[in-house]
């Protein structure tokens, strides 16, 4: 099938890919912006630029706080999303295949963290550690605090996928006598494996661009990523270095974002569940 | 399915439930944070280096050209937080997990009054005698008649204008204040974005209005500081950009958003070099617009709690020493606290176009303080700084 | 002696898993001990904590946390005007972008999920996808520059004779509207993906015009999808702070609690409480409206 389904008129389509226009000019100019004073000679941003110089890129990859703080993200991010994916795939399981007093207050649950402000949360769990149980903050605490609103990306892909994919395997495997473990690990771990796929991609998307709530949590030893470009962007000198480590990291995600999409329809098309490959692949980009 | 599983009523319960719940559970326990009795005592003789030191500072303050030399020297691996406001710092040192804290004046009296900061014992700083003597002893440093810190450098908040929008060159600070002369540039105004911008006004006021009997414009009983904060309302329609971070002044100045307005040494500086058109008060009128003006003057503080007091002390010696001195003053664009940190100075100019080596210039400049309600004149009327927040969230609107 | 370790331990594991075999409720229960205790112990007892504070007064002489019950700072909230200005700033701000974004994904998810080829949806998800890894800040501060008096727009606008926004309240929207715009249109996509396409022809086969078909079939298959978005782009805008200040000279709620956090505590968990009110009746609807099942 290389056609989308549903035909429309003529005018109808031209009038839906204007506003797909419209759309993704909306999102990319201002990354094309970004871009372009990577480039920019000067070290005030004037439009347009007065001239092009190549040399910040060479100041940015030689920046050492700069790289510590790229790797302080990376491993924040690896670890709030393998906490997330634990607890957000056990609250799914335990909501799409039991039931039990309070269920339905569970995905509110999860949803709560990250609909309520980030100030508010990183000020309630910064106090906690600190005054609650008198625990320094460090990277530790910042991992906390985003693992707590990651939680919810995860569930959400994983539920979604549970209450689409049928409990009959899993009752088969029962019969069939295998225990709970084997249960699954061989019949529904791997009918998960896209939506939690798409769910870690997502949890350490959120986690790495955080800001907020990790400045309420950062202990004095370290620094993220997002936090070093809040430091440095307000410094007129360092101003042109933080835009071409933001085009450097966005080409460097387009790495995973590939990789995560390929993933998800490669394993659509094998597992094959709810037939066609292509809705698993909506169902594993639904989130956030 | 929806209907017939959602319980919102239900939910809204469970939740708070479990907030009342955990609310007596965990309130008990909850904030036992102020044990005012934090030392107080200066360290005697200096000991070995901890291995490390935890710092708060302003950004541009710790940077790796004089932090990695102090590392190798001492064996103390430096890190350090930046804060970007007075707030923060105090919210910052509350913490207890830092060993020291360039600190305003805004926020010195508020670490000592909090317990969150210890003497500084001078003499293990032998850097300290060669400091400029008008930043010795001053209401902000010193306590009880004991030193609190370590003076670092200081700076003026300038009036800054763009000559090609703004004529004649203005004298006072009435071009951005007196509501008749600051319409003529409604929406090119660039103010000071903090709740002690409401001392500029009061040091306007002091000079234009001397019936209030203003002393010090961070002493203001409930006449004054109403005065201030009126003054300040009525500049609100006018003002273009508050702005706080010398980046965002910048780029207001260089994208033609703003015409005139308060700044920092460094903007005014950083403008010129740019080559864009901005002039601040010349030197036929002491630098400064003839009200005078508010500035800064930052201390190094070293906390109560500090788990690294001889690294903190060395640091502390490190960063007055005249060559680093000489490299941060440069670097952040300030006026250096050394005396011997002229001479250090990659431009030859920088001492005199800071004003560093200059009495006159800085008798005219109010550093930032604390403002407290037992403010001196012992009547305790004076607005304390939470009011100074609330007027300035009014302020702003 | 190993395989024998490794075939006791598995048995041990089997032996484990036994227990669980028929027991629904010690399954469920230990399932949900992790998440549950995560999220009420730690989130929730946190928030507790922090707004339990709401209540406290900081003595004006000595600075200093006076704990105790007092409707003082409840009382400041409801009486000073400004703040009552603030909060309706800030949730017009947070509805006007939602419904932006609402606007603005529809077309989009729509044409990805129904018309694009397989090809052309691989790209449309990347393209969607990529922007929510670039950098927050550096995204605001290209906004900040564009709409400078000197920026981008005006550039591209001085030929027509026509002059940008500037900084303001309309500078806000327009940022957060863009900032938080692929949250709007993943969760529409996978909300349109689910509707069966057979449906659509159905309709059209029985003679309803597309409008009729958007609005009859469509949009009510859709809507929950729709909420599903708006609780991240409501919740994104009303919690907010540094993009307000970097565009505008507005206050939003929380510039307002950022203020007073380190001085005066208890008055900013007073204030905290306004956008968890805000939040939890908006999630409450939301539900209502079955948005839970499409987040």
């Amino acid at each position: 099938m290389s056609r989308g389904a549903v035909r429309l008129s003529k005018r109808s389509t031209l009038l839906l890919r204007g506003a797909v226009g419209v759309g993704l000019a909306f999102i990319y100019v201002p990354l094309i912006v970004i871009v372009i004073y990577a480039f920019n000679s000067s070290k005030v941003l004037e439009w347009p630029p007065p001239g092009l110089t190549l040399s910040w890129f060479s100041k940015a990859i030689e920046n050492e706080a700069a790289q510590e703080a790229l790797l302080t993200s990376l491993k924040a991010a690896a670890a709030a999303t393998a906490i997330a994916l634990v607890l957000g795939t056990l609250a799914s399981l335990a909501v799409a295949r039991h039931r039990f007093f309070g269920r339905e207050t569970i995905s509110f649950l999860v949803v709560l963290p990250i609909a309520l402000p980030g100030i508010v949360t990183g000020v309630a769990i910064s106090n906690t550690f600190t005054q609650v149980l008198g625990v320094d903050l460090s990277l530790f605490t910042v991992i906390v605090g985003h693992a707590t609103f990651c939680i919810v990306v995860v569930y959400n892909n994983v539920v979604a996928r549970l209450r689409r994919t049928s409990v009959s395997f899993e009752e088969a495997s029962a019969d069939l006598g295998g225990d709970t473990w084997q249960t699954f690990r061989f019949v529904t771990l791997p009918s998960l494996k896209t939506a939690l796929a798409a769910g870690a991609l997502l949890a350490f998307a959120l986690s790495f661009d955080e800001i907020i709530v990790t400045t309420f949590t950062l202990g004095a030893r370290e620094e993220t990523l997002p936090i070093w470009i809040f430091r440095n962007l307000f410094r007129p000198n360092e101003l042109p270095i933080v835009n071409v480590v933001a085009v450097l990291v966005i080409l460097l995600s387009i790495i995973p974002v590939y990789l995560a999409h390929r993933l998800t329809r490669e394993e659509g098309g094998a597992v094959g569940r709810g037939g066609r490959g292509d809705k698993v692949e909506a169902e594993a980009t639904a989130v956030p | 399915m929806r209907s017939k599983d959602a319980h919102p009523a239900r939910t809204a319960w469970l939740v708070v439930a479990g907030l009342i719940v955990f609310m007596l559970v965990l309130a008990g326990c909850g904030s036992s944070s102020d044990d005012n009795g934090g030392g107080g005592e200066e360290l005697q003789s200096l000991g070995k280096g901890e291995g490390e030191v935890n710092l708060v500072s302003w950004a541009g303050y710790v940077e790796s050209a004089w932090s990695k030399p102090f590392e190798q020297k001492t064996g103390c691996k430096v890190n350090n937080k930046v804060a970007g406001t007075s707030d923060e710092m105090v919210q910052l040192m509350r913490s207890g997990q830092y060993d020291g804290v360039s600190a305003s004046g805004n926020a010195t009296a508020r670490l000592v009054d909090g317990g969150d900061v210890d003497p500084v014992n001078v003499s293990l700083v032998p850097n300290y005698e060669t400091i400029f003597a008008d930043l010795k002893d001053q209401p902000y440093n010193t306590f009880d008649d004991k030193p609190y810190g370590i003076p670092h450098g200081r700076g003026a908040n300038l009036l800054m204008w763009n000559p090609d929008d703004v004529k004649p060159a203005p004298t006072s600070w009435d071009v951005i204040l007196d509501p008749k002369k600051a319409a003529a540039y409604k929406g090119q105004i660039s103010a000071y974005d903090d709740p002690i911008y409401i001392a500029d006004a009061a040091v306007y006021l002091k000079m234009h209005e001397p019936d209030l009997g203003i002393e010090n414009p961070y002493e203001l009983n409930e006449e004054q500081f109403n005065a201030a904060v009126d003054l300040l309302k009525e500049q609100q329609p006018n003002v273009g950009e508050y702005w706080s971070e010398a980046a965002k002044q910048i780029q207001a100045f260089a994208g033609g958003d703003a015409a005139v307005g308060t700044t920092w040494q460094y903007q005014y500086f950083a403008l010129q070099e740019e080559g864009k058109p901005v002039q601040a008060s010349p030197a036929s009128q002491g630098f400064l617009p003839k009200e005078g003006a508010t500035g800064w003057s930052d201390t190094w503080m070293i906390s109560s709690e500090a788990k690294n007091p001889n690294c903190m002390y060395e640091w502390m010696d490190w960063i007055v020493s005249p060559k680093v001195n000489a490299e941060v003053a440069e670097f952040f664009g300030e006026a250096p606290a050394q005396s011997l940190a002229c001479d250090q100075t990659a431009d030859k100019e920088f001492c005199a176009k800071y004003h560093a080596d200059n009495p006159a210039f800085w008798e005219r400049v109010y550093y930032w303080e604390t403002p407290l309600a037992d403010c001196g004149n012992g009547e305790e009327d004076c607005k304390d700084y939470n009011e100074w927040v609330q007027a300035w969230t009014a302020i702003k609107g | 002696m190993a395989t024998e370790a490794v075939v006791s331990r598995r048995s041990v594991g089997r032996r484990l898993a036994g227990l669980f075999h028929g027991r629904p409720r010690l399954q469920a229960g230990s399932l949900l001990a992790g998440p549950v205790g995560w999220l009420v112990i730690g989130y929730l007892g946190s928030l507790a904590v922090l707004l339990i504070t709401a209540f406290w007064t900081v003595d004006p002489l000595s600075g200093e946390v006076v704990q105790g019950f007092s409707l003082e700072n409840v009382e400041t909230l409801i009486d000073e005007p400004v703040y009552r200005d603030i909060v309706g700033r800030t949730v017009l701000i947070a509805a006007l972008v939602t419904l932006t974004d609402a606007i603005l994904a529809f077309p989009i998810a729509f044409y990805m999920a129904k018309l694009a080829s397989r090809r052309g949806k691989a790209i449309l998800v990347v393209a969607i996808l990529l922007p929510l890894w670039s950098s927050y800040l550096v995204k605001v501060y290209a906004w900040r520059t564009m709409l400078s008096n000197d920026g981008v727009i005006n550039w591209a606008l001085e030929p027509f004779g026509l002059h940008g926004p500037g900084y303001g309240m309309t500078a806000i929207w327009l940022v957060m509207s863009y900032l938080w715009l692929p949250y709007m249109i993943l969760p529409i996509y996978a909300g349109l993906e689910r509707i069966p396409d057979s449906l659509i022809s159905a309709s059209e086969d029985l003679g309803a015009h597309p409008f009729t078909t958007f609005r009859r079939v469509i949009l009510p298959l859709a809507f929950p999808a729709v909420v599903a978005g708006s609780i991240f782009t409501f919740a994104l805008t009303l919690g907010d702070y540094i993009t307000p200040r970097l565009v505008s000279n507005e206050q939003f709620i929380g510039n307002v609690i950022f203020a007073n956090i380190t001085n005066n505590q208890p008055f900013a968990a007073a204030l905290a409480l306004v956008p968890i009110v805000v939040m939890i009746a908006y999630l409450l609807v939301a539900r209502r409206l079955g948005a839970f099942e499409h987040v």
